[in-house]
């Protein structure tokens, strides 16, 4: 692990580099590490680069004179895809959050410091020291114990504070009344000489709590940097042509209508505008859901989002910025969230009930005593007592062992859930609907290379493997996954529109357009309306390759472990009605078809405003508003990056089976949570008599609170196993 | 009791030290990359490779 001190030192050594930081979606073990690092520092200009697994970055550090594009070419050639890191305000939270959670593990070691040192000095008092020793050691405790508590507490004091101010209480409220008085009573008690100072049980109470709050931190960062490495597909500059015929980058939001921009193949637009110059291919997926590639000729519109597959194009902006189509879905989805934001997490609505019920109770306390003429010290030494004992340390601690547990064992089975309150609203869903396209389907064309001969399908995946157009993309995926081995085609040329030719062995090969406004595309025969094919020409034969887009292999097992949970699943699609109502009818399933983003979003306030509790799952940038007022959403990870910001959670792969397993152990562990607070409850019943009876010393209350820590996180870990049974 | 003057600064100092280490090796970007520090023990890395040994 001394590789960053080397890179550090090298900077100070060669100050002119420059660091250049790459998101690479595809890195996944060491061997990945292992090529990026060695192999990319023997690249000319670049010093050397460390890869970052968990973020799934590479940091480069490199002659500035090399820029961001070779690098992504550097990094292609040892067969990576990258992409540059999105901007600060593209990736929100993540950076702040990598902050928080810093701040709260900084927090926690304090706590964890001052925790064990007045731990050493208590056991020492409870075993009997007094006089003198008894008094040094109260005294060193408060020494250490005060300003721990002062920096440890700061994130509760703060949050309490915040909702105290807004005349509101949280979980924070309770916990900061009690650290506090029970830091000011210890102290009292240390000035005068006192038996009892309750140091050790405020600080443990904040080593434990803090601990929480870090899990929970945890589990965020680490599922938001999953999803921020599948984001950043979206166009965040453009090539403006100037004038004179120069080209210079300009970021998104300065682009201006009227400008003209030269998008090259496979660049996505950051705008919207018109085609002047060129044919291509875009891929619209991002804003349609729908993958075939649309063709596009000197006067279509074009909107941003869209991936240019084929030859470089002109087009003449007329809408930039908040203008963009993808602009006005992204208004729409930021008033649909907002609902969400309004959401009262269980642990608040718990505590609502529950800070009431205490402080009265400790205020009362605090008057039997007084009436029963104890004097008014040990009225408040017992009142306090019973604010220490009854403290949320289990409570707190409830909620997050057990989301931490599920979010970290699902995280195995390929889903990423963003929060803890993603996984309680999760639970809480009873009618769940689904997209079609990219959703139910895998989104892509998938060619049936079964009808072609061996020496086809070598010339087929020969060809294909050429180009990044998605049915030759499809047809090389197939092909592979068929054992073919490519033959090697000589004079290989793409030309947008028409499709791929070259030569084998001295015969013409081609993979072709069937059909369709390409100039090209005499071959018509045999391509049935509606579904996609290419032509494979060998010589003069002529083969029609067709291509589906396939439902997800496990698709209809989900959607009965979704029955089993009792929900009526049914779909809500974009696309045309007759593939809709056929795979509605495959499944067994209802279906809406032809549903608009407005639409599908006026469906799902429909659903609740009559009560229900929609689960929406989907991927396209239309789907995104009803993401956004679902009461919980789950995107595929090839959804557009709007769609996955979106959703709550976010599932990896070809099965659907993960978004079923999600609401599975989404409710399992709000079982979980239900018990930790029926125990945390049980155990207050117990000890809070003792409290007002004025039994509880500082070692009864700080092994109370340890036992009952330790008991919540232990049924907690339980859900480890219960997610990672098969799912049923 | 004479042996507390010395063993109660010692304490503290060692967890001092601990808390310390802590510190340092959070903002030394230890904990940064969790999963690629599990990984990396499995490169075979070449005597002369780019990455530091």
């Amino acid at each position: 692990m001394n590789a960053p001190v080397v890179l550090e030192a090298q900077s100070e050594a060669e100050a002119a580099l420059a660091t250049t930081r790459l998101t690479v979606p595809g890195m996944k073990c060491a061997g990945c590490i292992g090529r990026i690092e060695r192999d990319l520092a023997k690249v000319p200009g670049i010093a050397a680069a460390r890869a970052n697994l968990t973020a799934k970055r590479v940091a480069i550090r490199h002659d500035p004179a090399l820029d961001e594009g070779a690098l992504i070419a550097a990094l292609l050639a040892l067969g990576f895809e990258s992409r540059p890191v999105a901007d600060c305000d593209a990736l929100g939270p993540l950076g702040d959050e990598s902050k928080e959670r810093k701040s709260l593990n900084r927090a926690l070691g304090v706590a964890g410091f001052g925790m064990m040192n007045v731990m050493l000095l208590s056991v020492s008092v409870w075993s009997g020291a007094d006089g003198a020793t008894r008094e040094l050691f109260h005294w060193l405790s408060a020494l250490i114990a005060i300003p721990v508590i002062a920096y440890s507490g700061r994130p509760f004091f703060a949050s309490a504070w915040m909702a105290l101010r807004h005349r509101r209480t949280n979980m924070d409220v309770p916990i900061s009344i009690g650290v506090i008085l029970a830091t000011c009573l210890s102290l009292y008690e240390t000035i005068t000489g006192g038996e009892h100072a309750f140091f050790d049980s405020a600080v443990m109470l904040l080593f434990f709590l803090l601990a929480g709050r870090a899990l929970d931190a945890e589990m965020r960062t680490r599922t938001r940097a999953g999803i921020g490495a599948l984001l950043g597909r979206m166009g965040k500059s453009a090539s403006v042509i100037g004038p004179d015929g120069t080209t210079r980058r300009l970021a998104a939001k300065d682009l201006e209508p009227g400008m003209l921009v030269l998008v090259a193949a496979g660049e996505a637009l950051a705008a919207d505008g018109e085609v002047v110059e060129g044919t291509s291919a875009l891929d619209n997926a991002m804003l349609t859901g729908e993958s075939a590639p649309e063709p596009v000729g000197p006067g279509a519109l074009v909107h941003a989002g869209a991936i240019n597959l084929g030859a470089p194009i002109r087009v003449r902006l007329t809408h930039v910025a908040e203008d963009t189509a993808i602009a006005d879905i992204a208004r729409l989805m930021d008033e649909a969230g907002q609902s969400r934001s309004h959401y009262v997490r269980i642990a608040d609505r718990a505590s609502r009930l529950y800070a009431p019920v205490v402080h009265t109770l400790a205020l009362v306390a605090f008057a039997g005593w007084m009436i029963a003429g104890a004097g008014w010290h040990t009225s408040l030494t017992i009142a306090i007592a019973v604010l220490i004992i009854t403290c949320p340390c289990a409570m707190g601690l409830a909620v997050p062992a057990a989301q931490v547990v599920a979010s970290g064992a699902l995280l195995r089975r390929g889903l990423l859930v963003k929060d803890g309150s993603a996984l309680e609203r999760l639970a809480e869903c009873d009618i769940a609907l689904l997209d079609k396209t990219g959703t139910l389907t895998l989104g892509e064309p998938r060619a049936d290379v079964s009808a072609l001969d061996p020496e086809a399908r070598a010339v087929a995946l020969g060809l294909a493997q050429a180009s990044r157009h998605p049915l030759s993309r499809g047809l090389a995926a197939a092909a592979l996954r068929a054992g073919v081995v490519p033959a090697v085609i000589e004079d290989l040329r793409e030309e947008s529109g028409a499709g791929l030719t070259g030569r084998w062995q001295g015969l013409v090969v081609a993979l072709e357009k069937p059909a369709g406004p390409a100039p090209q595309g005499p071959h018509t025969e045999g391509a049935a309306e509606g579904s996609l094919a290419t032509t494979l020409r060998i010589g003069e034969t002529r083969q029609i390759i067709p291509f589906s887009d396939p439902l997800r292999p496990d698709a209809a097992a989900a959607l009965a472990a979704l029955r089993v949970e009792g929900f009526a699943p049914s779909i809500l699609s974009g696309d045309r009605a007759a593939p809709v109502a056929a795979l509605a009818a495959a499944l067994g399933l209802e279906a809406t078809a032809e549903a608009s983003p407005q639409a599908k979003l006026a469906a799902l306030e429909a659903l609740k405003a009559q009560g229900r509790r929609p689960l929406m799952v989907g991927d396209g940038l239309n789907d995104g508003p009803a993401l956004a007022a679902a009461h919980a959403s789950i995107a595929p990870g090839t959804a557009s990056d709007a769609s996955q910001q979106a959703a709550d959670a976010v599932f990896i792969g070809e099965g659907l089976m993960p978004a079923a397993l999600a609401v599975r152990v989404a409710r399992r562990t709000m079982r979980i949570v239900r018990e930790n607070f029926g125990f945390s409850i049980l155990y207050n019943f117990l000890a809070v008599p003792l409290a007002l009876a004025g039994l509880v010393t500082p070692l009864i209350a700080a092994i109370a609170m340890s036992v009952s820590s330790l008991v919540v996180v232990a049924n907690s870990l339980r859900l480890a196993r219960a997610a990672g049974e098969p799912a049923t | 009791m004479t042996g507390l003057v010395f063993l109660i600064p010692i304490a503290l100092c060692m967890g001092l030290a601990g808390l310390a280490a802590f510190m340092w090796s959070m903002r030394a970007g230890q904990y940064d990359d969790m999963d690629g520090a599990a990984a990396r023990i499995l490169i075979d890395e070449d005597p002369e490779g780019g990455t530091a040994g």
